[in-house]
């Protein structure tokens, strides 16, 4: 094989290795597809505990007297309602209102913040990050803005037993961080921060820590019959939440607000970058909105780029689409307009040059079965 | 990685496996141990139609896994005879079962003589050992 461009690694490389994971090319990044299967593993995950190197994803800091405010000014929730130890989902907007990143925003003390962004966006993100900084115009001692990504570890640790394995690491750490928040534990002699957070749907712990302490942590788990997971079920499970995946729900030129993020977008917020725009979108309507579809016989897997027809002309195309492991039929999301969108819930989806039946359906695709004790 | 090549049949470079049948130029075809092992969850299998006319090295169907779709190549030239539609209904097959319950339609040859383009047991297994050793090379240069 030709010798190209030498992919990124992370700290669990040679952990992929020996488990015979399937590597891959993932937006620079030599990452696992699979070790056993996407099936085996997204159901590991529904069912019991699965967990995933997330650790080429990237980690900024941002801290000083004037973090709140500028982080305020450069993302679309309101953070002013973060307590210390707690999380929130964040868009990161430009003029136009496209969205440049979405991230997860913890407060992990008084005055500092944790961003956790998209691998493929780390270098967009951070050039984004300092333009709005240089634009906000303040004491560099009042604002610090620290990419940490390179020496970030992250593990996710997801699934129904997910609590049961973190206690087993971390005694009461389960009841100690609830739902969205994120606390600093000791683990393999490292500081390690804990959130109670996910991209699955299940219960779940992402953990973040130090490069060098993340095999150990991920032996640990292992230890206690996690099943590692890849970037495949990864994208099953997200997809069958319908969380956005940069790149294909989210871009610069679409909004939250056409991603149907909107309860993430603070608009009472009195300024944001892209608030404009995004108030626009919201009083007026825009011109694509995101749909969540099943399709309603057996079939080829929807895919992305695939055209979605409404009433037999072509409306949109597929960003996400796959064959849904847990309801055993295509699943998918895409783009089309509201007034489409409202005509219709029959869709048809173009597979190869035949058009299969599909429905618009509520987001999430799937829900998880509710716990037998309620 | 230990991979299942059966010694009576014959192969592609496009990992389908052949039978050659007793009588009336009839073979079975299937995707090989390797091909099922690489693909994974097999989830739907768009296979020609009885009476379909193929040509050898050409597309003529479609194996889909969760993670992508990939071309079935017809190893023959000749007409669709018979189709595995237990395989269409329950794709799995394919995984459980390749060189058995998971074969995918039959070929009536219109010229037997394409057989000596196929590969024998152990010339497959010499290329799927080249692909092997191109992993291993692979490896020396992480150490």
């Amino acid at each position: 094989m030709a010798q190209e461009t030498a992919l990124k690694r992370t700290p669990l490389y040679q952990r992929h290795r020996a488990l015979g994971a399937r590597l891959v090319d993932f937006g620079g990044w030599e990452m696992p597809v699979q070790y056993e299967g996407i099936v085996a593993e997204h159901k590991a995950v529904r069912g019991d505990c699965g967990m995933f190197d997330i650790s080429h994803m990237g980690e900024a800091r941002v801290s000083g007297p004037q973090a709140l405010a500028f982080l305020n000014q450069l993302l679309t929730n309101d953070l002013a309602r973060l307590g210390v130890g707690q999380g929130q989902y964040n868009l990161m907007c430009n003029d136009r209102g496209g969205t440049v990143d979405d991230l997860y925003a913890y407060r992990v003390a008084e005055q500092a913040y944790l961003l956790v962004i998209n691998a493929s966006r780390i270098e967009a993100d951070v050039e984004h990050i300092n333009r709005i900084a240089a634009l906000w115009a303040i004491q560099r001692s009042e604002l610090l803005i620290e990419n940490i990504s390179s020496q970030t570890g992250a593990i996710a640790v997801q699934g129904p037993r997910s609590a049961a394995v973190m206690d087993k690491l971390l005694p009461g750490v389960s009841a100690e961080v609830p739902r969205n928040r994120i606390a600093k534990r000791n683990l393999a002699g490292a500081e390690v921060f804990v959130a109670r957070t996910g991209y699955t749907g299940e219960d779940g712990f992402e953990l973040l820590m130090p490069a060098e302490a993340t095999p150990t942590v991920w032996d640990l788990s292992l230890e206690q019959g996690v099943k590692p997971c890849g970037l495949g079920a990864r994208d099953t499970l997200r997809t069958e939440m319908c969380y956005p995946l940069y790149g294909h729900e989210l871009d610069e030129d679409t909004s939250p607000i056409e991603a149907g993020l909107a309860k993430f977008v603070a608009l009472e917020k009195p300024a944001f970058v892209g608030k404009e725009h995004l108030q626009r979108q919201k009083l007026s309507g825009s011109s694509k909105t995101l749909v969540a579809f099943r399709m309603n016989e057996r079939s080829a897997p929807p895919r992305p780029h695939y055209p979605i027809l409404i009433g037999s002309q072509v409306a949109g195309e597929v960003t996400s689409g796959t064959m849904s492991p847990s309801l055993g039929v295509g699943i998918g999301m895409g783009y089309v307009s509201p007034a489409q969108a409202a005509q219709s819930q029959a869709l048809e989806i173009e597979i190869r040059g035949r058009r299969w039946p599909a429905r618009i359906v509520t987001k999430p695709i799937y829900r998880r079965s509710p716990p037998k004790e309620l | 990685m230990s991979t299942n090549v059966p010694s009576d049949l014959k192969y592609t470079e496009t990992h389908e496996w052949v039978k050659v049948g007793k009588k009336d130029n009839i073979v079975t075809v299937g995707l090989t141990d390797y091909a099922q092992e690489e693909l994974t969850d097999i989830v739907y299998l768009d296979l020609p139609k009885v009476g379909d006319e193929v040509e050898e090295g050409t597309e003529c169907g479609v194996v889909e896994s969760v993670k992508a779709a990939n071309d079935i190549y017809a190893p023959v030239s000749g007409t669709v005879v018979e189709v595995n539609t237990a395989a269409v209904e329950n794709p799995s097959l394919v995984n459980e079962e390749p060189y058995g319950k998971g074969w995918l339609f039959k070929i009536k040859m219109v010229d037997p003589k394409e057989l000596d383009d196929l590969m024998s047991d152990s010339e497959y297994e010499e290329k799927l050992a080249e692909e092997d050793q191109g992993d291993d090379e692979e490896d020396e240069d992480e150490k």
